[in-house]
This record gives structure tokens, C-alpha cells and sequence, in this order.
């Protein structure tokens, strides 16, 4: 079981490295996208600490968006897709290990970043950790759910706007929460734990249900 | 209408299909469909294009519901076996289904570990210099010929220890060196004990076993047999 998750995680992986250009590109575009914003409303302090917590995960998203496309479009079109329907083993197992495999390419090297694009904000040393730990939390979530929505695209012509559609709404309860958690630790008496618990509870349960709903719909797409 | 010199035992009726009708949009490509695929059996289906062989074939893999009827898989349908019926089950379609940015080495032992046998890097050689590809094991795939990519694709064939294959025009794009492989192989297969279905337009030649041939889109009994030792047809 754990190798076959292995398997599908590596086999992602080397080949998002034999092509680097995919993972730059998302990168680059949570870099620029978040570099933007000072140029544009000006270099005051308090008002660029106030908006950082929000234009960092508005960022996250929009990167992360852009990465869901190709998850399963790739493989859909040279045919390894439908060879991983038939390899009898569970779908929703081989959905996860593409997953997490998406994530630490397009997740992960966001939340390693953050701290470098977020001191544009001024943010504190403190609320700098929350953003790291929120997006850590966050991230995996987004990928689980957009899972669900680039398998139910897939094959569609123009599937990249609909994706958006269908997925950035759901990601709204993970843009709250996140950012919410990064603003409240700037208050000192405020307690950061019970957003923390939230987040947790997401990635919870969409890495229980998520799997599951994208293999369905991995099925209907190919049908 | 089969004559075959003893009838299949129950055991090994492998692919049992009745009534199986499909449509694709509002089109019914074809319906009332039964026929069974016994152990050592090649079925060959033809049918003009458009006709529903891939329709067909990929009804029986399980990939597309069918509209009607049933396929049962050892006397118990492939819905219900799920992944059960797929570890049994060997697909080759119009895609070769291997990665591009992946060597033939990598692209088979992902595949085989997929397919929970994993081929130890000897065996994955082996059936790479079988199938004509010694000395191309370590290049990426893309850098090979369209012709050399669908041979790697057919190298699966080779570690294959599954009982039933399912191939959808396999011979597209090969050269006569591997067209004679490919027709050894599923004369193997058969032999062995297993079933093929496939479409193609060139003839296999079966050392052992028997053939079935099966017409799609011709109104009254599509179905034909034939022992591959006296070559009559019913």
C-alpha cells in the first residue's frame, strides 16, 4: 500500500524535476503577484502590515490555482492516466500520492518563501512564524480541494476558467482562517491557537474526503 | 456454433458478456451484444471505423459504463470486483499510456510496481532487448521514435503475468520485426492459458488455442468461430 503511494509520489516528483519550468513558474507568480502590492498602494507602514496577512494568502491561492491544472492533465493526455485507473490498486491512494506530490512542488516551496516576500509588510518576527505555520496548514488543504475540481475539468475545453470558478469559493474558509490567524497574532493579546485548530481540522478533512471525491470524478472524466 | 474439439469448462470461462449495448451521445453503437472469451481464446473484433470497437474494449476494461447489460469476469461482474478484475486485466489503447519525460527502464518499473508485481531491473532489460529497444533504456522516452515509444508501451506485454489483455489496434506504428514480435506474444499469452481481446485489421497467426471473431456494426449474428486447426468457419 505505502509503496504504491511511494511509487505515484516519486514518479511525480522526478518528473516535475526532469521540468523545472512548471514549478518555477508558480513561484515566481506568488513572488511577483505579492511583490506588486507595495509598488501599488505605496510604502506606508501600518497600512502595508494591515493588508500583508491578506494579499500573501490571496497569492497562495491564486498560485496554487494556476499549478491545479496540470495535476492530472498531463497524464491525462499520454494515456497514464487511464493505465492508473486500470492498475488495481485503491484510485483515492493513488489521487493522494499525486497530491502530496503536487504540494511539496507547488505548496511547499510558497511557504519556504513567504517569509523573504512578507517583509515587504513589516510584518513582525511573530506574526512572520504564524504565516509560515498558517500556509503549512493551508496549502495542502487548497491542493486536496482543487484536486476535486481538476479532476472533474479535466478534458473540458476552457476547464482552467471553470477550475477557477468551481474551486476558488471553496477555498474561502482557508483564506479566512489563515489569514485571519496572521492579523490576530499582531494583537498581543490575542490568541492564535483556535485558528491553528481550524486549519488543522481542514487539512483533516479534506485529506480524508478530497482523495476520495477526485478519484470519482477521475472516473466520470474518463468515462 | 463453436466447434472446438471439447466445450470450455465453466472455470475457465473467463469474460462472460450478455446483452451489452453502449451509446456514445445519441448514437447506439450496438446493443443485444453476448459473447464469452474461455481461457486460450483470442478474440479479434473488427468493424469499420466508428463501429464501437474502442467503445468496446473500453466498456470491457470497465472504464465506460455501459448502457446495458452485463460483463462478469469469472462469473462475477467487474463492477463488483472493482479493482480486483483490473489486477487481472492488461489494457493497451490508442495512447501508449508511458511518460515522456521518463526513461523505458523508469516508465516500466512504475508500471510494474503499479501493477503490484514489481520487475526487478534484470527482467525490465530483458524485456526491453526483447522487444528491440537494447541500448535505448536509459533515454527518455521522448527522445524516441513514434514506433519505439509504442514498443515500450508493448514491453509491459512482456512482464505482463495478467490473464486477460485487452489491446486496441496494438500494431499501429510498428515495423514487420515487431508486428512478428507482437503476434508471438499474444500467441504466448493464449498459449499460456490466457485470453486476448484486441482490434486490429492484420491477421494473428495462434499456434495453440482458438480464435473468435467478432463483427460490430453487421445486423445478424456478429459473432464467428473458429478452431485454429481446421480454419472452418460456422
Amino acid at each position: 500500500m505505502l509503496k504504491v503511494f511511494y511509487c505515484v509520489l516519486s514518479r511525480d516528483i522526478t518528473l516535475a524535476l526532469r521540468r523545472r519550468t512548471d514549478v518555477l513558474t508558480t513561484l515566481f507568480f506568488f513572488i511577483i503577484v505579492v511583490s506588486l502590492f507595495p509598488l501599488g498602494v505605496g510604502s506606508e507602514r501600518e497600512q502595508l502590515r494591515m493588508l500583508g496577512p491578506g494579499v500573501v494568502w490571496v497569492a497562495a491561492l491564486l498560485a496554487s490555482m494556476l499549478a491545479l491544472e496540470r495535476l492530472f492533465a498531463a497524464d491525462y493526455d499520454d494515456g497514464t492516466l487511464e493505465q492508473l485507473l486500470l492498475t488495481g490498486q485503491p484510485l483515492a491512494l493513488l489521487v493522494l500520492g499525486k497530491v502530496v506530490a503536487h504540494w511539496l512542488l507547488t505548496g511547499l516551496p510558497l511557504v519556504l518563501i513567504a517569509p523573504l516576500v512578507a517583509m515587504q509588510y513589516h510584518l513582525s518576527g511573530t506574526a512572520i512564524w504564524v504565516m509560515m505555520a498558517a500556509l503549512a496548514l493551508g496549502t495542502p488543504v487548497l491542493s486536496l480541494i482543487g484536486a476535486i475540481g481538476a479532476a472533474l475539468t479535466l478534458g473540458l475545453r476552457g476547464g482552467g476558467i471553470l477550475l477557477s470558478l468551481l474551486i476558488l469559493p471553496l477555498y474561502v474558509p482557508v483564506l479566512v482562517y489563515g489569514a485571519g490567524a496572521v492579523s490576530v497574532s499582531a494583537i498581543e493579546i490575542a490568541d492564535t491557537q483556535p485558528y491553528f485548530y481550524l486549519l488543522s481540522a481542514f487539512l483533516m478533512g479534506s485529506a480524508l474526503l478530497a482523495p476520495l471525491a477526485a478519484a470519482a470524478a477521475l472516473r466520470i472524466s474518463l468515462e | 456454433m463453436v466447434s472446438r474439439c471439447s466445450h470450455p469448462q465453466p472455470d475457465l470461462l473467463m469474460l462472460d458478456v450478455s446483452d451489452l449495448a453502449c451509446r456514445r451521445g445519441e448514437r447506439l453503437l450496438f446493443s443485444g451484444l453476448s459473447f464469452q472469451v474461455p481461457a486460450e481464446t483470442l478474440l479479434h473484433v473488427r468493424g469499420r471505423n466508428g463501429s464501437g470497437k474502442t467503445t468496446l474494449l473500453r466498456a470491457l476494461c470497465g472504464l465506460l459504463r455501459a448502457d446495458a447489460g452485463s460483463i462478469r469476469w469469472r462469473g462475477e461482474t467487474i463492477r463488483d470486483l472493482a479493482e480486483d478484475y483490473n489486477r487481472d486485466l492488461l489494457y493497451f489503447g490508442h495512447l501508449n499510456g508511458i511518460k515522456a519525460d521518463l526513461t523505458g527502464l523508469e516508465n516500466l518499473r512504475i508500471a510494474s510496481t503499479l501493477d503490484q508485481d514489481p520487475a526487478d531491473a534484470d527482467a525490465i532489460f530483458a524485456a526491453l532487448s526483447r522487444i528491440g529497444l537494447e541500448g535505448f533504456e536509459d533515454l527518455p522516452t521522448r527522445m524516441l521514435s513514434q514506433g519505439q515509444k509504442k514498443r515500450v508501451a508493448l514491453a509491459r506485454l512482456i512482464l505482463s503475468k495478467a490473464p486477460l489483455w485487452i489491446l486496441d489496434e496494438p500494431f499501429t506504428a510498428l515495423d514487420v520485426d515487431a508486428v512478428d514480435l507482437l503476434q508471438q506474444l499474444i500467441a504466448e499469452q493464449v498459449a499460456r492459458g490466457g485470453s486476448v481481446i484486441l482490434t486490429t485489421h492484420q491477421e494473428v497467426p495462434l499456434t495453440s488455442g482458438a480464435i473468435q471473431r467478432l463483427t460490430l456494426g453487421e445486423a445478424s449474428d456478429p459473432v464467428s468461430s473458429e478452431s485454429t486447426e481446421s480454419e472452418t468457419r460456422h
